[in-house]
């Protein structure tokens, strides 16, 4: 019987061969946790007995959850981290340095065809290079610090296909949401998700992580984007599902009829076209996160706000998904760009989408943003409510005060 | 292992963001978890809650973020078990790794503050309230060892590794 992608890539850290539904002990290619989850593994690691982790270079921390810390209590959650780090002498990513799923990719610390774990649910983005990527807890993450391995039950797949191309206007941020707006947000709980078709082969890198990104909000336990057509600094092997090899469901998607998308409260897969929410009044906009917060997304907010002022009633706030994107930015102009248009640059990190800090909003407000939750509470205010949308409708929302079709405002300008 | 308490139910994709918001994550005080669990969700959840009692959920119980706080946040507040029709893969490790008895039950009709007995040897879930028994989805051998160890720490520190 032919394999997964999945399958393959199990296989090969398990040592045999292996079939959907089997339970495996696999070898581990790499773990990273954050100031949210990192505390707690660290805790773990030591009651299990552990004194050395099991390899030093396959070990990342990274502070952006909470980054720059906002109060004492958090400060000493960094301290810990740091020296932990200088203990063991593994890499830690500081205050600043981008958000954990940006730093392993641009860092090239996960590779295609690996096995790597992280404590952060959207672990599952690294599928955007072929990767067998996805979310653990503290104590599985510990677990693997110690032994270098852990043990997983080899998930059933989903194939998606991809078909036709993306108008214009149309990001990769609104084919996600449509999807996940068709599956729900159970529609693939425990599944390995692989995207495929010609539709697909075009995206760039950073379009690819906004599309495996948000598979865990279907409930995927890991998402492979079709590496036919990726580029990436360096020479890899492509893994393709055999042609005989078992899936449980196919879907296919013609994403030429797609339309800017919009997740309304309280649910990412509440999900509407985005006429449904047109002129919705906003007081807030946010474009950053592991979902949209690259540089291809402050690109197109920058030319949507090129020589325009956002609208006096809302605050537009922007976090670089890691500071090598803040600094190409500042180089090509865009950080100028966006600011003279009422752009509040902060620091790189998680802390508005997760509701940290840096940007808390009030109750009652709405709230449109380009990340990948809207639960009620997620960005820190049970009482206010949170839109999902891509760059370009944030940007464009911003600059009218009100939720905008973001293809309606370029017909306007040209 | 058989548990008994008081239930408190609620419906589908009770995400994890509302068993405990991030704002509260960033500690290893269990009690500062403790103290805000469920509190958008439920705000009186936690002036109601007894020790041992049990929280009773639809389908896809625990999903979103992967934060273990969620179930820890449970567990210290004195919940003993969570029932579901069905769980986020994510949460539903970390609870058992955590110690945190879970059990999958694809139909039930338990309603709050019913009695119920979870028997987690035997898979089954018996409504004392109202004499029904439901019967569990079967977790992985390696799961009921951890699970039997206390959690993924105590198995650990006792086998040094998973094979």
């Amino acid at each position: 019987m032919g394999q997964t992608i999945i399958e393959k890539i199990v296989s090969t850290h398990a040592n045999k061969q292996v079939h959907q539904n089997e339970i495996a002990i696999v070898n581990v290619d790499g773990v990273m946790a954050t100031d949210t989850t990192a505390p707690l593994t660290i805790k773990a690691f030591q009651d299990m007995g552990g004194e050395k982790v099991w390899d030093s270079k396959k070990v990342f921390l990274i502070i952006d959850h909470a980054a720059p810390a906002p109060n004492e209590r958090i400060a000493n959650l960094h301290t810990l981290m740091r020296e932990f780090a200088k203990v063991q002498n593994i890499k830690l990513y500081d205050i600043g340095e981008g958000i954990c799923h940006q730093l392993m990719v641009e860092n090239h610390h996960v590779k295609p065809g690996q096995l790597f774990l992280g404590a952060d649910s959207h672990t599952c983005t690294y599928g955007a290079l072929g990767a067998f990527a996805t979310g653990v807890g503290s104590t599985d993450l510990a677990g693997v610090m110690l032994t270098g391995q852990t043990w997983l039950k080899v998930p059933a797949s989903y194939k998606i296909t991809l078909n036709g191309k993306l108008q214009s206007g149309v990001a990769a941020k609104d084919l996600i949401l449509y999807i996940v707006g068709q599956l729900g947000i159970e529609g693939a709980t425990y599944k390995a998700i692989e995207f495929t078709g010609p539709a697909v082969d075009s995206l760039s890198l950073d379009e690819r992580m906004t599309l495996s990104n948000m598979a865990i909000e279907m409930g995927a336990k890991a998402c492979f984007v079709d590496t036919t057509g990726l580029e990436l600094p360096y020479d890899f092997n492509h893994i393709y599902g055999d042609d005989d090899a078992e899936y449980e469901k196919e879907y296919v998607f013609n994403v030429s009829q797609i339309n800017p998308e919009i997740a309304i409260p309280h649910s990412p897969d509440n999900v509407r076209d985005i006429a449904e929410a047109i002129d919705t009044p906003i007081q807030m906009a946010f474009i950053g996160s592991c979902t949209n917060g690259r540089l291809d997304d402050l690109h197109v907010a920058a030319e949507i706000l090129k020589g325009r002022r956002i609208h006096p009633d809302v605050r537009l706030i922007i976090a670089p998904a890691s500071q090598k994107v803040f600094l190409d930015a500042l180089r090509d102009g865009t950080v100028e760009t966006l600011t003279a248009a009422g752009a509040s640059f902060i620091s790189s990190g998680c802390g508005p989408c997760v509701g940290t800090h840096q940007g808390v909003p009030g109750n009652g407000e709405n709230v449109i943003s380009a990340t990948n939750r809207n639960f009620q509470g997620r960005m820190g205010n049970r009482h206010s409510n949170v839109y999902l949308a891509s760059p370009a409708t944030v940007a464009a929302s911003a600059l009218n005060g009100k939720i905008t079709d973001p293809t309606t405002l370029k017909e306007a300008v040209s | 292992m058989i548990i008994t308490g008081k239930t408190h139910v609620y419906g589908d994709n009770i995400d994890t963001d509302r068993i405990i918001p991030g704002k509260y994550t960033k500690t290893l005080n269990l009690q500062d978890l403790a103290d805000h669990v469920l509190e958008d969700l439920d705000p009186e959840f936690r002036s109601r809650v007894k020790q041992g009692d049990i929280i009773v959920g639809g389908s896809n119980f625990g999903c979103g973020s992967s934060r273990e706080q969620a179930p820890l946040a449970l567990k210290k507040a004195g919940i003993s078990a969570v029932v579901a029709q069905s769980f986020a893969r994510i949460f539903f490790r970390n609870a058992i790794n955590i110690g945190l008895p879970v059990i999958e039950v694809k139909d039930h009709s338990i309603t709050m503050n019913d009695e119920v007995e979870v028997d987690l040897q035997n898979g089954q879930v018996t409504n004392l309230s109202t004499n029904e028994v439901y019967e569990g989805t079967q977790i992985p051998e390696v799961m009921v060892k951890i699970l039997n160890e206390g959690g993924l720490v105590p198995y650990l520190k006792e086998y040094k590794s998973y094979s």
